[in-house]
């Protein structure tokens, strides 16, 4: 990813409404962000648009992801 | 340098729920209105607020405004000011109602009206019974409010500034305000907004502490913006903390953990609360355990390699009822804490979770300061709401749900008073000819220096001061060491450097900004705390204890006033507290328990 991107990326990933999302995002990107292909960061950077509590659901295993490309992702997260 | 200007009748810091209830009363006004935020308005931190919003609409039994008033009063522990306290509760009911009519999707009766719900502190008949006074949209009450009310902005045109950051007041050689400085993310950018009206509405300053439940976003920028321009910063020292948040990580473990058996323990796995509390143990009121945490781990029995948490043991429980009657406790853990709680105890420890003080405003929304004896002298062109003011409805201690009803009755008067202001007609004043200069010359030491501290270990040493100084409980040889500290750490933050020099997209950057507005507000809350010498509402010191003489602790023959902290040399003077509210009869002093 391009740095401008990462960057824009970065600040929509520390800072978010709730800190349990803040969290999260920040650590995934600091550990598992860099070891991903090129489609798969494109999938976490979409997963980064959700809503805060939407994404906190999923990460916390109360929903589904019930968008196939995505659910690798939400499941990553939630070993992370 | 040629910096480009940008005209508004007004302009708004932050984007939360005060921010946009403000924008509306202006865009809705006709007034050309900018909105700055530094995320798109919904993930604001406005969105965590769960709890619901309290108004005696008296839908499911009796209630009234001066019911509400009363809780409000005693919950502030006498410090809130009843004109502003009286205004509030009176209005609860338009605002609601009106929230409503923007279509928020609050739960309802079987008749069709808002359903209303018990929260701790709402009583009815001047602290007789409990009451239902709460008005939520399930679980989500702050995310359905901030959607409602950002559509409603869309609609009357105001024009938001997304990924922007303000960066200091511009005040004139008279002190009216007349805009701001701030900074596109995108581009680097540095812009004047240049304003007849400016309200800020920038949120809490949670972050100062080590453990916090703030999202990353409240560094507390509008009270670094004020304090800097010469506006000095209220009451300060009263934070609310919740007992057991996930140690490091902030996020709140609830309170029915404990209802559910869950024990504390200290290094010796000692059950400590024993000797606090010998009846109720575990379950003694959420001040009391707290005290109990921050007095194990400073007296040497916390746990970890630093000694800075305790434990809650749950491993005794039933597998099954943990995963029952605590849902998501289990996954909390396992995400910030990295236990298994059935098989492991949780780190916690007292965990910051809102700010009473801030900037000083009259009920109005409009900023007041001392001046030649008045201590409400209006400053022109500037308001501000919701947490990052101080009209003071808080006082001492915050009582539930009056934060999202804060918000919304001081974002709307904020935005109201603006609007009459700028109906009187006058046309925008001069811009000082150095109006960005203070600003770029911030930026420009921050881009340059080398050798400098890394704004990561500014942020810790930040957050460790505050935790261990100025925590939840206060201990008088503690504040004082905190107070050395902190101007210490001061010096770092004086002397930021960041690696990556970029214009564009400059995280690092906003960041170094974000920590010299952090510092700001902890030295506001180390050297307010230090003064105050009584235990009073969420300020509970050590040698201040609970005498016949000082019931808690509280000394109101010297100390009912509110503390205002001003940045240069840092004074600390103090006002009265206003106890005459506008129509009823004052709320007497009394001892607060519950």
């Amino acid at each position: 990813m391009q740095r401008e991107a990462y960057e824009r990326l970065r600040w929509r990933c520390i800072r978010r409404g709730l800190l349990e999302v803040d969290l999260a995002l920040t650590r995934f990107l600091d550990e598992t962000f860099d070891r991903l292909s090129e489609a798969e960061q494109q999938a976490f950077a979409e997963l980064a648009d959700y809503e805060d509590l939407e994404l906190w659901h999923l990460i916390s295993g109360q929903a589904e992801c019930e968008d196939a490309r995505l659910a690798p992702i939400v499941a990553m997260l939630r070993k992370s | 340098m040629n910096i480009p200007v940008l005209k508004f009748d007004a302009v708004i810091v932050g984007a939360g729920g005060a921010g946009l209830r403000s924008a509306i009363q202006l865009s809705e006004a006709g007034l050309k209105t900018a909105v700055l935020s530094k995320v798109f308005p919904t993930r604001s931190h406005t969105v965590a607020a769960q709890g619901g919003v309290a108004a005696s609409l008296g839908n499911s039994e009796e209630d009234h405004w001066r019911w509400h008033m009363y809780d409000t009063v005693k919950g502030s522990d006498w410090l809130g000011d009843q004109d502003a306290i009286e205004f509030m509760c009176k209005k609860a009911v338009e605002v609601v109602v009106e929230l409503e009519h923007y279509g928020m999707p609050f739960d309802r009766t079987d008749n069709g009206k808002i359903y209303q719900r018990p929260f701790g502190g709402h009583m009815s008949n001047f602290g007789e019974k409990p009451v239902r006074r709460s008005c939520a949209a399930a679980d989500r009450t702050g995310h359905a409010m901030l959607h409602a009310m950002y559509q409603r902005n869309v609609k009357a045109n105001t024009q938001f500034f997304v990924e922007w950051m303000a960066l200091d007041l511009i005040r004139d050689s008279e002190g009216h305000v007349v805009g701001v400085t701030a900074m596109e993310m995108e581009t680097g950018q540095v812009v004047i907004f240049h304003t007849r009206a400016t309200i800020f509405a920038t949120g809490g300053a949670g972050r100062i502490y080590a453990s916090s439940t703030n999202a990353f976003i409240n560094t507390g920028d509008g009270l670094g913006m004020a304090a800097r321009a010469g506006i000095p910063l209220e009451d300060m020292e009263f934070w609310q903390f919740h007992p057991t948040g996930v140690a490091g990580a902030g996020v709140l473990i609830t309170e029915g953990v404990r209802g559910e058996g869950g024990i504390l323990r200290n290094s010796s796995k000692e059950r400590f609360m024993e000797r606090y509390a010998p009846n109720a143990k575990d379950l003694a009121s959420r001040d009391v355990v707290a005290r109990a945490m921050a007095t194990e781990i400073k007296e040497g029995r916390g746990c970890g390699p630093n000694k800075d948490y305790v434990l809650l043991d749950i491993t005794h429980l039933d597998p099954a009822t943990i995963m029952k009657r605590l849902p998501g406790i289990r996954e909390i853990s396992i995400q910030f804490a990295g236990v298994d709680p059935i098989k492991e105890p949780i780190p916690v420890v007292p965990t910051c979770h809102y700010q009473m003080g801030g900037i000083p405003t009259n009920y109005s929304g409009r900023v007041v300061v001392p001046e030649n004896g008045d201590y409400n002298t209006v400053v022109p062109g500037f308001y501000a709401a919701g947490e990052c003011a101080c009209a003071s409805v808080h006082g001492a201690n915050r009582l539930g749900t009056n934060s999202l009803l804060d918000l919304l009755v001081f974002g709307k008067s904020a935005g109201d008073s603006a609007v009459e202001d700028l109906k009187a007609g006058k046309a925008h004043r001069e811009l000082p000819k150095d109006a960005a200069d203070f600003s770029l010359a911030r930026i420009e030491a921050i881009n340059n220096r080398k050798g400098g501290a890394s704004v990561h270990e500014a942020r810790l040493a930040i957050q460790r001061t505050m935790q261990d100084h100025a925590g939840v409980f206060r201990f008088a040889d503690m504040l004082k060491k905190g107070v050395t500290q902190i101007l210490e750490v001061e010096k770092m933050v004086q002397n930021l450097e960041i690696k990556d020099k970029s214009l564009v997209w400059n995280t690092a950057r906003v960041e170094a900004l974000e920590t010299e507005n952090l510092i700001e507000v902890a030295k506001a809350t180390m050297i307010s705390a230090e003064a105050r010498k009584e235990s009073r509402g969420a300020h509970v010191r050590d040698d201040a204890p609970d005498t016949p003489e000082f019931p808690n602790g509280r000394n109101d023959q010297e100390w009912l006033k509110h503390t205002l902290w001003h940045r240069e040399g840092n004074k600390i003077e103090y006002k009265p507290v206003n106890l005459n509210p506008l129509t009823v009869e004052t709320v007497a002093l009394k001892t607060r328990s519950y």
